[in-house]
């Protein structure tokens, strides 16, 4: 039993990960439109900046952290202002797709070249032991309960900025209708930018606690997570803040569990599977909205 | 018997009564006008004739058949054809294109011959072309066979819908508000066009109007839609003076 | 003859996919091509051959597919098995045809079953379930282990000692490690062969009353259903002929190396994002495209390998640059006011 509660709360801890990373997936998706295919690759980035930093600061991981959100939110502007922007309104979206592709690659060549293709250990920047409870049998990290906790914060942070304020009102205005929104004198470039900002926080955030809890550090870190929070953005329902998080608990514990139970090697399947079926059920995820078209 | 019976249609959409009690009959030949002020419901009225939505009640019958639960394909093949409000083009294919997947469900051959270009593919298509370009014609479309349908000007979009709609080779064919964006000039060359499908092809024909002009010069028969139920029906001339109809329109 | 305009387009196609041939054959021939490049001639044609089936799928049906690799996947390992099982029964020549017939049938049926979901579903939601499909296959299959001896198959999810193998028993499908030892059968000349085939069917499909449909349904399902096309059937036809030519440069693929395996790197998302690539960059729906943009895409990086650290950069950076001078609104517009009547002409 106790076996079991530890493993459930290891899932969560993942799913709680791919929550963070999956609501500025959702943010992105929602308002730009856009599947950013590099999001992933910010998690990466991220982490080599607090390799780098606490590195050079001797383990100094806090300013490595605070490094890490400041660049990674400058990134994602720059991505977005010279990769995305040009092609706001071409004729196929599949050009802005392309185009996320090419700053993936490009991320992750980048890193090749300066870190190399060798996996660095990287040390957690939790440092608390965490707590146990009865006798010793059923132990929690410090950095499961500190990434549950964060993505608590994170989630509802998000629901107050978009909720309470007025950018967070614009974003929503700007995600029903682009024309509309500008006509109603919200900047709509500046709504995008922001997104972008926010997501890739998000991203340093997530990734600082992917790598403390999983800590092996390649340029290719942040792909599969990227597209496994892009799935629990899907699951939950693009564009939906609570669906991303409910879509990232359940892929983190269905990881976690049939891993555990079923077979490491086919967890992927079964988390891939899951996507599927709610799909089936529900074609726009949890909680997403059904947008008939109009004949 | 009535080319198309319609009793008692009724559908809402949360709560709402969109179109409520609806009947219908359309004699064969006749060109019949489905009038209203916006939000009335015309559209809706389409919508259910062609299976789009399915009615909470009521029942829709074509040539005696009842089609009421049938799939828009189905009721294309039944017999109902129709145009759109918003024109819905195959915008990246040649206008003759266009028309010819109109024709897709009357000039058959496999999909291997298809894909091999064997047995009667050519045959057909030759086929094809030909009923194609004769439908062109007939709207003056001949000319623009290549072009793509997105490049064609307005008001020919309009005709090459028309034209797609009748190479379906339909019993009753449903206009959606064929005037809309229209100049006087091009209204007056589509009310010609309308008439003179009708005569050529001996077509029933049930149009959407706002243009009281097109309205009161072709139609035979009108009915009056005002939030979702009928207001007045009967011959154009009566309805349109109908005290009712006037209040509608012109306020008291 | 009076030839249509479509019909020169296609003759064209078919026409400098045989004249690329016959240049490589004469260089190869002459020995102007290092062992390098010929290494590289097969792979160019299958994923020639899969570019060709992914702009069925997102350029004529129009809707978007990342997980096209799955089908090659499922061709490449049903052709190898059969080929494995056979190899000392069939001839060679008999032996690749019917690893062909099986490989393309077996793709076409699950194009089928997979298209069954996946064709409900719109747009992003359609995508991100052809990707998760495409993974589902790639790890299932990577869980495989089958093994024949005197008392049939054997099957297992596990491992190879759980097959229970006599001692005369051959392990044909190794998990994680795949097929090893499939025959070499694919050649230059059998991958312009596929290729040019499967260029026959995608393009005589366009120009036939299934083509012209599958189109209408891609530029308006509403307007299709209500001039009588059978939405769903039309989807599925195309998805099944796309999954089954995927295929195709499946078991092209698996006929050409010594080891197969499931491997992100050939059947991942990433693989298919690739050949995505490819499409979009030849133009989507324009088939002649997707084959000329996957053989220079193909190629390039692989003779960048002089510069090997940089070139995935460089190739990143190009693809960057050229989607942004290829659709940008705005760089469109200032290309129109620069060099007027001149500048390329984009739909």
């Amino acid at each position: 039993m106790s076996s079991f509660l530890t493993y459930l709360i290891s899932g969560l801890s993942l799913g709680s990960i791919y929550a963070i990373i999956a609501l500025g997936y959702t943010m992105v998706y929602g308002i730009a439109k856009m599947l950013n295919f590099a999001h992933g690759d910010f998690i990466m980035v991220g982490c080599y900046i607090i390799f780098s930093v606490s590195g050079a600061l001797s383990g100094n991981s806090f300013i490595g952290i605070i490094a890490a959100i400041i660049l990674c939110t400058l990134l994602g502007i720059t991505t977005e202002f010279v990769a995305y922007r040009p092609l706001r309104g071409a004729a196929s979206p599949l050009a802005v797709l392309i185009t996320a592709i090419g700053v993936s690659y490009f991320l992750e060549n980048v890193a090749l070249l300066i870190f190399g293709a060798d996996i660095k250990s990287f040390s957690s920047v939790v440092k608390w032991e965490g707590l146990s409870f009865a006798d010793g049998q059923l132990r929690i990290q410090g950095v499961t309960i500190v990434t549950i906790a964060i993505s608590l914060i994170v989630l509802v942070g998000l629901q107050l900025f978009i909720k309470k304020t007025k950018q967070g009102q614009a974003m929503l205005a700007v995600a029903e209708d682009k024309g509309a929104a500008a006509l109603m004198g919200i900047n709509v470039n500046r709504t995008i930018m922001i997104t972008f900002a926010i997501g890739s926080a998000l991203a340093a955030i997530a990734g600082a606690l992917l790598c403390s809890a999983y800590p092996s550090l390649s340029p290719y870190t942040g792909a599969m997570p990227g597209i496994k929070a892009f799935v629990a953005a899907v699951l939950g329902g693009i564009g939906s803040i609570p669906g991303a998080m409910i879509g990232g608990l359940v892929l983190g514990i269905v990881e976690i569990l049939s891993k555990t139970y079923i077979s490491s090697q086919l967890s992927d399947a079964i988390v891939f599977g899951i996507l599927v079926i709610v799909l089936l059920v529900r074609p726009t995820g949890i909680l997403g909205k059904v947008i008939q078209e109009k004949v | 018997m009535a080319l198309l019976e319609v009793n008692n249609l009724c559908i809402s959409f949360g709560g709402l009564r969109a179109v409520d009690d609806f009947n219908l009959r359309i004699e064969k030949g006749e060109l019949y006008g489905l009038i209203g002020p916006n939000g009335a419901g015309k559209t809706t009225v389409f919508n259910l004739l062609t299976g789009v939505y399915k009615p909470n009640e009521g029942i829709i019958r074509l040539d005696g058949e009842d089609i009421t639960r049938k799939s828009t394909t189905e009721i294309n093949h039944e017999g109902i054809a129709r145009t759109f409000q918003n024109i819905r083009l195959f915008k990246n294919m040649s206008v003759l294109d266009n028309v010819k997947v109109g024709l897709t469900e009357r000039f058959k051959y496999s999909t291997i011959e298809g894909i091999f270009h064997l047995g009667k593919y050519k045959k057909v298509e030759k086929e094809m072309d030909e009923e194609a370009l004769r439908l062109l014609s007939v709207f003056g479309l001949e000319e623009e066979k290549d072009t793509l349908a997105s490049n064609l000007p307005y008001g020919k979009q309009r005709k090459l819908e028309i034209a797609r709609a009748m190479a379906t080779s339909p019993k009753l064919l449903l206009l959606d508000e064929p005037a809309a964006g229209m100049n006087p000039n091009e209204t007056q060359e589509l009310m010609e066009t309308i008439a003179l499908v009708r005569k050529k092809f001996n077509m029933t024909i049930l149009l959407i109007e706002h243009d009281m002009k097109l309205v009161s010069g072709i139609c035979e028969k009108l009915t009056v839609l005002n939030f979702g139920r009928v207001l007045c029906q009967g011959e154009t001339r009566e309805v349109l003076t109908h005290p009712d109809v006037v209040k509608a329109y012109l306020g008291e | 003859m009076n030839l249509t305009k479509k019909s020169k387009d296609n003759l064209i196609t078919y026409g400098i996919v045989v004249a690329a041939y016959v240049i490589f054959q004469i260089l190869s021939v002459t020995g102007n091509l290092s062992s390098h490049m010929k290494g590289l001639l097969v792979p160019m044609t299958y994923y020639a051959v899969i570019a060709v089936a992914l702009n069925l799928c997102v350029g004529i049906l129009g809707e978007l597919s990342i997980g096209h690799c799955g089908f090659m996947c499922i061709g490449a390992f049903t052709s190898a098995f059969f080929s494995k099982v056979t190899e000392n029964t069939l001839p060679s020549a008999l032996r690749f045809v019917l690893a062909f017939v099986i490989g393309i049938a077996i793709s076409a049926l699950f194009g089928f079953l997979i298209g069954i979901p996946v064709l409900r579903l719109k747009g992003d939601y359609l995508a991100i379930v052809t990707l998760a499909f495409g993974e589902i296959i790639k790890n299932v299959i990577n869980a495989f282990y089958i093994g024949i001896d005197g008392k049939g198959v054997h099957f297992s999810l596990k491992n190879s000692m759980e097959l229970g193998l006599e001692p005369d028993g051959q392990l044909i499908v190794n998990g994680a490690m795949g097929i090893t030892g499939t025959p070499h059968n694919s050649s230059f000349t059998v991958g312009i062969i596929v290729l040019l085939l499967s260029l026959f069917v995608v393009l005589n499909l366009v120009n036939s009353r299934d083509g012209r449909a599958i189109m209408a349904v891609r530029d308006n399902y509403i307007a299709a259903e209500a001039t009588g096309i059978n939405v769903t059937r039309y989807k599925m036809m195309a998805f099944i002929i796309s999954a089954a030519i995927a295929g195709a440069a499946g078991v092209l693929f698996s006929h050409n190396i010594t080891t197969l395996t499931a491997s992100s790197q050939y059947f991942g998302y990433n693989a298919s994002i690739m050949i995505l690539v490819y499409v979009v960059l030849g133009g989507i729906g324009n088939i002649r495209g997707s084959v000329i943009a996957a053989c220079i895409l193909y190629l390039l990086p692989e003779l960048l390998r002089g510069f090997s650290t940089y070139r995935m950069l460089i190739y990143s950076i190009v693809l960057i640059v050229m989607m942004i001078v290829n659709w940008s609104p705005k760089v469109i517009e200032f290309r129109k006011r620069t060099f007027g009547k001149f500048s390329l002409k984009r739909q």
